[in-house]
């Protein structure tokens, strides 16, 4: 890589300096600008009027896994279309039939997991 | 510039990496993970493949982590519950790593760095969405309509594994 290139990625570095900072910043400020008065009643962990137990690793219900999956495998499938779509004019029909049988393929799946119910939420 | 940046990335990937491992809590190691994959997607942009580490940081750090999150979450790891290594398994796994290590070393040795000759013409928008995506709807057309048939196939898994049937449940 020429040493030119590398200032076509200074918005992409200046995006991640003020996501960065942003946090910095506002984690900083609010330390220094709030006021603390700390009690014992206030340092309470605030659980809506009841008293906490136990902790948070319980384990949960596989259906959020079982969404979560799934996302991931159309997400997988959108990354896919941003090289098709670049090449659109180029490809022409032919990229568009390629690119029908590639999602023809995947909407098989995903009447499958309607069919299924496995995005319906009941317990 | 770029020796430096580069020695900057390498540098981040190693310190998180040794975190992933070394941070007691599990979510703590998923959270260190993700500053690995971003170091690692900043390797790829120097080497020219913006589409590469696009995808690395979409689907890695967004949502292969949530993935990760979530069986660390299904595993109930619980500090009471966790079952305690003996000293003889920490042992072999010492043993089986090092070995890794010494596999991974030995054949990375035996290899010689591709000359600029061999790898053919290295133009700076080689790695770009366009010219990917010529040759994957060409030249790799099959492959990529059989990662259809993948998808599909680990649709169904899925929905197998995780659905409880309904008759189970009567």
């Amino acid at each position: 890589m020429e040493e030119g290139s590398l200032v076509q990625y200074a918005p992409i570095a200046l995006m991640f300096l003020v996501a960065a900072g942003f946090v910095g910043v506002t984690m900083l400020a609010t330390h220094l600008l709030g006021p603390k008065r700390k009690t014992n009643v206030k340092l309470e962990s605030f659980e809506c009027g009841i008293e906490a137990k136990g902790n948070a690793r319980i384990p949960f219900n596989i259906k959020y896994f079982l969404v979560a999956i799934l996302f991931v495998l159309f997400d997988i499938e959108v990354i896919f279309m941003y090289p098709w779509a670049v090449n659109f004019k180029e490809l022409g029909t032919e990229g568009f039939v390629e690119m029908l049988l590639f999602i023809a393929a995947l909407l098989i799946g995903f009447f499958y997991i309607r069919k299924k119910g496995a995005l319906t939420w009941e317990d | 510039m770029i020796t430096n940046l580069f020695y900057f990335l390498s540098f981040v990937a190693v310190l998180s990496a040794l975190m992933v491992v070394f941070s007691r809590n599990p979510v703590y190691s998923v959270l260190y993970l993700i500053i690995t994959f971003f170091a690692i997607a900043g390797h790829y942009v120097l080497m020219q493949a913006e589409f590469l580490a696009v995808v690395h940081v979409i689907v890695y750090a967004g949502a292969i982590m949530v993935l990760f999150l979530y069986v660390i979450m299904l595993l109930n790891l619980n500090r009471e519950s966790e079952p305690h290594k003996s000293n003889i398994l920490k042992f072999a796994a010492a043993i089986c790593s090092g070995l890794l290590l010494v596999v991974l070393v030995g054949s990375l040795r035996g290899t010689e760095l591709l000359k600029h000759s061999e790898a053919g013409e290295v133009s700076s928008t080689m790695g770009g969405v366009k010219n990917l995506g010529k040759v994957l709807f060409t030249d790799f057309l099959f492959p990529f309509e059989i990662a259809s048939v993948l998808l599909l196939a680990a649709m169904v898994g899925v929905v197998m594994l995780a659905k409880a049937e309904k008759k189970t449940n009567l």
